[in-house]
Formats: structure tokens, C-alpha cells, sequence
């Protein structure tokens, strides 16, 4: 029972980091039609920033619980300077190319970035643990978990709350619906594309950045952050169907379940673990678990 | 007939004309000895400049190559290395990024050789580089140095000529931690070990598996964790080391995931509820600091950093490189000192052997086989592979956060002989671990 318990937390905590990761990646692909493999080096821009932020933050004074809002910021920050600068300076030149061009395009964006942030950051690691001890340690059967896991998977559902809530309760979000329907038709009703684009890949990188942000107080901030979490949020779109929020949900709680339970019951299986999982489902639903049959265009 | 005054003039023409062939004589020597003043021993110098292993030993490596070979040309390091740059000649060092696999690095290699012309190289951290590049240097009859790499199987699998390493390879790390253990009647009925996925992880486990087989036969292992590498998050693990208790943990990450873990598992209780041992931990602990958890058992990969030595050579090379980084060198930089300063010296004996002129790839071989030098580490002898394969003696300590020194110290340092922690000739480590340490001096 205790293992049980032990597989389910472990699981779920990390499905908690994988989803806010996967989240953002599953929006711009859903919108923009893009496979974003520059979306790890977004997620290790936000880890970078949230290092420096709670760095500026600590020698301002203030209480360690604002280290919080500083991570907060970083995410924003990132969101804010990246976005605009990437989605209008290189992505809308590539927009209806095919799309191997655009993932080699991201992929190509993706190495730049990684010389960029050596070069803002150098090689040296970065450390934001003081974060991690805000929320004490939970003791549950025979383990002590530290109360931050459990503060990243409430996080994680309120982030995914409120992307669902954007997208489907609100004007703005069923606009980029619209748009991710049919573009043509939502511009020729006066919807400006353009806008929603850029919208929807600052909220993508936003949610690469925060992923980051809230992950680097478990680690230490270097070189090669970015490129683990690309290829396992990869798994979790493609499980989950590309382009779906619940998708990105089930499959980030499927990879993150499967994972738990190889390391626990079957160590030596666990890196095949996620592929074994993600083929089986794709044996069964080839276009993913919550992809929606589309009507072709003729 | 001439007069004695043309005489003399005569004789001052001579004098004249021979002060004169006597210039040109001179300076055609002296630039002739400009020349060879001016002739430069070039070194490609091969480590990790960027990705996962740049940080904990590419970048420091290379530093501390840049302050040797630095204080090597200015002719500033204490005897028997104090002949300016490689006996007379100045050092010119190019150095290249490890990153990007074998297939990058056996190009790379050539590249060195065949258009930067160098004399030789010293370098590779990555034991797959290792096994890549070694029979490239073989075929091309080309110097070249291992400083780093941890696999046995270079020297124990082939036999080269032109390739050295200067540095004991991974099982004196395991062996001696098991010693440490025994020495210090550590508890280990039970044990758990998390080791990367990849040869380094591989070969550390067997290795610390089969000496626990030896020294605590009755010991049971547990859980055998192997993530991937880089795997950043550990959570998952943590509670797996936790669940299934053991009296120690054992561990041969390094780097970034060394120190993801440690953060990780020490506000869990891991290093409360379990012995941790660590084999190559020593350079993540100015990182760490006071987030290092006291009481952790760890290597260094040979008796560097805060497990080295006091001696004289050890202070100068301390406060050389502490003095060009603001810090002290761990493991990765006395590794590159040795090798470097195993270089100079087997440069000048082959140089003193071949009339003073830089010598060629043969003569460096033969001067380097089987030979002995001081490093600021220890004692280094060439003394497996047939010559090419060194041996040293290594130290195992236990952490402490000294509040007032702001920094991790290590205490209960042991020392251990080369001969009682590296197998003897001609056995392989497998071998020699498996005969219970057969013909160990301790």
C-alpha cells in the first residue's frame, strides 16, 4: 500500500512539471501549427531568469515568500522580451511552409538559444534553493516529501485551469478557437490573425518560461537544462494528441504514472517506460488520445 | 711595391673585413639561435568548452591549463619544472571543445594534427572520446595524451604505442571508497546505488559492486538506479532510495545531476536515514556550500583539491590557479596539471636525448613510457598498459560545512597507496578486484 501511495505521488508530481511544460507546447502547436523544439530553450530562459530575479530579489531585502513573485516575473519577463521578438522577427516569415521547414526552423532557433544563454550566463551553475524550503516538508508513510512538490502540482492545476477557462469562457479564447478552426473564415470576420498568433505563442513561451522558473529551485541552472525536458514534453503532446489541453493533461499524468512505477517496481525499464507507452498508444489512436477527427478540406 | 702605410691600410681592410665576417657570423647565429629561441612546442588541448560536462571539468581543466602553461613559459614553476616553457621551447596551446561526440572528435583530432601541425595532444574527458581517438593517434603515429577519461578498457582492451594516459582510471575510485568504508567499520549490511546511465555509470557500479563483494561479502545490494544522464529531477528516485532502506547509498553522478540530487534528497532525509558515498564529488562542493549535507563519505578521483597532499609543488600549483580563478582547483585541473607537467618532462628527457631539438612523436613515447614525475596530486608512475597507463594514490574524506570558513570542508581524510587501490600489471581490474585485491600493498 505504502508503495502504491509512493508510485502515485512520485507520479503525479511529476506529471505536475511535465503538464505546465507540455501545456504551452501543445497551445502553439494547436494554434500555430508548430512543432516548437525551441520550446526547451524557453523553458531553461525562464529557469535562468528565475535564478537571476530571486537573485535581485534577495539583495533588495525582501522576505524569502517573495521569491515566489520573482520566479513570477521571470516568467512574465521572458514571455515579454522573447516572444514578440521571435514570433514577429523570424516565425510569421515560415507561416504555411511545410511543416519539417518549421520544425527545422525552431530546431535551428533552439541551438541559437542556447549559445545565448551561455553567453548572458556563461557555463556556471545557478542556485535558487532557498524557494524550495518555503513550504516545509510533508511527511506520508514512511517518506518525507518537501511541501514545494506539492505547492508545483496545485500549480499545475491552476494553470491548466485557467488556459481550459481562457480558451473556452472567454471572448478572447474563443476567438483563437475560431482561428484554430479556420483561419481564413475568423479573418475574413474581422479577427485579427496576426494578433492571435503572437498572443498564443507569448502564452506558449510564457508557460516554457514558468515550467523553467519553478523548476529551478530543484536544480542547478547550466548548460544542457533545455534539452531532457523537449524530448520527454514531446512524449507527453503525441500521447495526448497534439494540439489538446486535456491531451497534454492525461498524457503528462500517464508518463508521469508509468515512470513512477518503472523506477519503483522495475528500475533498469524505466527510460523505456515512456517510448513503450507512448508507442502502445499510438498502435491504438495514431493521431493521439484526445486528437479530434478533422474534416479534411477539399 | 706597397708602402707601409698601404700596408697598413691592408691590414686594417682585413681586420676590417674579418670584423666584419665576424659580425655577419654573429648575427646569422644569433639569429639562427633567435630561431631556435622562437621555436614553439605546440599542444592541442581537448576538453568540454561547452555542454553538461564543460562546468564541472571541461572549463576548469582548461583554466588551470591556461595558468600552468602560463607560469611553464614565464619559466615560474618551482624545480624540476622550472626550464622555460618545454626546454626552451615557448608552449603555444590551441584548444578545442570536447562536445559533440566521437565522430566530431576523431575529425577534430586530425584537424589538430594534420593542419594546426601540433606536436602533441592532451585531452578528452568523455571515456567514448577516449576509445574513439586513441586508435586514430595510433594509425596517424601521433602523440597523444588521455588526461581525464575513467575507462579501463583503453589500455586494458589494446595496446598502443603513441597513446598515454596520466591519470589512474575509474576503479581505484570505487575500490578505495569500499577500503574507506571498511577502514572506518562503516555499516553495510545493506546498500543502494544511482549511477547514470552511460559506460562512466556502468562501470562505476560493477566496479563498487564487485568490491563490496570482497570486502563485505554478507552486503545485499538494493535498489540499482540508473537514471539517464542529465535526467535533472529525481524526486521519483529519491523515493525509491528512501522506500527501500539501506545502510548506504552510493553514487557516481557528478556535475549537474550530482548536485540536482544532493539538493533534492538532502531536505528529504536521505543523508540521515543512509550512509551516501559519493566517488567523484569534490568539485560540486563550492557550488553547493552550506546546502552540501555534513557526514557524506566522497573521492576525488585521485588525492586533489582538499583530499591532496601537503607539499611544496602542491602549494605552488594551489596558489597559482587559486590566484588566476579566485578558487581552489578540484579533480579536473589536477588531472590537466599532471599531464601537462608529464609532458614537459618526458619533452625535455626526449629533447636531451635527441641533441637538444624538438623531439619527434617516437622520441616523446619512449620518454614518457614507464616514466615517474611529481604532481601536485602525488607521485605519478607509468606503470600499467606497458608503460602508458599511470597509477596514483588517491584519498577519501568525509563532508563538513565550517560556518566560519563559509565552506565545505572535508575531514577523516585516508590516503591510499597507488598499489593498494589500482590493480598491478598486467592484470585487468575486473581480474584483479574479483581475486580479493591479490597482490594489494596497503
Amino acid at each position: 500500500m505504502n508503495t502504491a501511495i509512493t508510485i502515485l505521488i512520485d507520479g503525479l508530481s511529476y506529471a505536475s512539471w511535465l503538464f505546465i511544460v507540455a501545456l504551452g507546447l501543445t497551445l502553439v502547436f494547436g494554434v500555430l501549427k508548430i512543432l516548437n523544439i525551441a520550446h526547451g530553450s524557453f523553458y531553461a530562459l525562464g529557469a535562468y531568469a528565475a535564478a537571476s530575479f530571486v537573485g535581485w530579489f534577495a539583495t533588495l531585502k525582501f522576505a524569502p515568500e517573495w521569491s515566489l513573485v520573482a520566479m513570477l516575473f521571470a516568467a512574465v519577463a521572458v514571455a515579454v522580451l522573447v516572444a514578440p521578438l521571435t514570433e514577429r522577427g523570424l516565425m510569421r516569415f515560415f507561416y504555411g511552409r511545410d511543416e519539417v521547414l518549421l520544425v527545422l526552423v525552431t530546431y535551428a532557433l533552439f541551438l541559437m538559444l542556447e549559445d545565448v544563454t551561455k553567453l548572458l550566463w556563461g557555463a556556471n551553475p545557478y542556485y535558487v534553493s532557498e524557494p524550495y524550503a518555503l513550504f516545509g516538508n510533508v511527511e506520508i508513510g514512511d517518506q518525507v516529501y518537501v511541501g514545494y512538490d506539492f505547492m508545483l502540482m496545485g500549480m499545475a492545476l491552476a494553470v491548466g485551469l485557467t488556459v481550459w477557462w481562457g480558451l473556452n469562457r472567454t471572448r478572447h479564447g474563443k476567438i483563437v478557437l475560431a482561428v484554430i478552426h479556420s483561419e481564413e473564415v475568423a479573418a475574413s470576420m474581422g479577427v485579427n490573425v496576426s494578433r492571435v498568433y503572437m498572443l498564443a505563442f507569448s502564452v506558449g513561451i510564457f508557460l516554457a518560461a514558468i515550467g523553467g522558473a519553478f523548476t529551478a529551485p530543484l536544480i542547478s541552472v547550466q548548460p544542457g537544462v533545455s534539452v531532457g525536458v523537449i524530448i520527454v514534453s514531446f512524449a507527453v503532446v503525441i500521447i495526448g494528441g497534439l494540439g489538446s489541453i486535456e491531451g497534454a493533461a492525461i498524457g503528462a499524468l500517464i508518463v508521469g504514472l508509468a515512470r513512477s512505477f518503472a523506477v519503483h517496481v522495475m528500475p533498469e525499464a524505466e527510460l523505456f517506460s515512456i517510448y513503450i507507452v507512448m508507442a502502445l498508444v499510438l498502435m491504438v489512436r495514431p493521431e493521439g488520445l484526445f486528437q479530434r477527427i478533422q474534416a479534411r478540406k477539399i | 711595391m706597397a708602402s707601409k702605410q698601404q700596408i697598413g691600410s691592408a691590414r686594417v681592410g682585413a681586420w676590417r673585413r674579418g670584423m666584419a665576417r665576424s659580425a655577419i657570423a654573429l648575427g646569422v647565429g644569433a639569429l639562427a639561435f633567435g630561431a631556435q629561441a622562437q621555436e614553439t612546442f605546440k599542444v592541442g588541448v581537448v576538453s568540454f568548452l561547452s555542454g553538461q560536462a564543460a562546468e564541472s571539468f571541461g572549463i576548469p581543466a582548461v583554466n588551470g591549463a591556461k595558468a600552468l602553461v602560463e607560469a611553464f613559459n614565464k619559466g615560474e614553476a618551482p624545480a624540476p619544472y622550472n626550464k622555460t616553457g618545454f626546454g626552451g621551447m615557448k608552449i603555444e596551446a590551441i584548444y578545442v571543445d570536447e562536445n559533440g561526440g566521437a565522430t566530431k572528435q576523431v575529425q577534430e583530432l586530425r584537424n589538430l594534427y594534420d593542419r594546426e601541425k601540433v606536436d602533441a595532444v592532451v585531452g578528452y574527458v568523455g571515456s567514448g572520446d577516449c576509445l574513439a581517438v586513441a586508435p586514430v593517434a595510433e594509425e596517424m603515429k601521433k602523440f597523444l595524451i588521455l588526461y581525464d577519461c575513467g575507462t579501463p578498457r583503453i589500455f586494458e582492451d589494446g595496446k598502443y604505442n603513441y597513446v598515454f594516459r596520466t591519470a589512474s582510471h575509474a576503479t581505484m575510485d570505487n575500490v578505495a571508497l569500499a577500503r574507506y568504508m571498511k577502514a572506518r567499520n562503516v555499516k553495510a549490511a545493506t546498500y543502494n546505488m544511482i549511477n547514470q546511465d552511460y559506460a562512466w555509470g556502468q562501470d562505476s557500479r560493477k566496479d563498487f559492486m564487485l568490491s563490496m563483494a570482497q570486502l563485505y561479502p554478507d552486503a545485499k545490494a538494493g535498489e540499482d538506479l540508473l537514471p539517464k544522464f542529465g535526467a535533472g529531477q529525481y524526486g521519483t528516485e529519491i523515493s525509491a532510495l528512501m522506500s527501500k532502506r539501506a545502510d548506504v547509498t552510493h553514487s557516481s553522478l557528478w556535475g549537474g545531476d550530482l548536485q540536482a540530487f544532493i539538493l533534492q534528497s538532502g531536505p528529504r532525509g536521505l543523508f540521515k536515514r543512509s550512509q551516501v558515498v559519493l566517488s567523484a564529488a569534490d568539485h560540486v562542493l563550492t557550488n553547493l556550500g552550506d546546502k552540501m549535507p555534513d557526514g557524506a563519505i566522497l573521492g576525488a578521483r585521485g588525492a586533489y583539491g582538499l583530499l591532496s597532499p601537503k607539499s611544496a609543488l602542491n602549494d605552488w600549483w594551489w596558489s597559482v590557479y587559486q590566484k588566476a580563478q579566485n578558487t581552489y582547483p578540484a579533480q579536473a585541473p589536477y588531472r590537466m596539471a599532471q599531464a601537462l607537467m608529464g609532458l614537459k618532462l618526458a619533452t625535455e628527457k626526449a629533447m636531451a636525448a635527441n641533441g637538444g631539438k624538438k623531439p619527434t612523436s617516437e622520441q616523446l613515447a619512449a620518454a614518457l613510457k614507464g616514466m615517474e614525475w611529481d604532481s601536485p596530486g602525488g607521485k605519478i608512475r607509468m606503470t600499467l598498459g606497458d608503460g602508458h597507463q599511470a597509477t596514483q594514490e588517491t584519498a577519501i574524506g568525509k563532508t563538513r560545512y565550517d560556518a566560519a570558513k563559509k565552506m565545505v570542508v572535508l575531514d577523516d581524510i585516508q590516503r591510499f597507496p597507488a598499489e593498494c587501490v589500482n590493480p598491478p600489471p598486467n592484470v585487468k581490474s575486473e581480474d584483479w578486484i574479483k581475486s580479493n585485491f591479490a597482490g594489494a600493498k596497503c
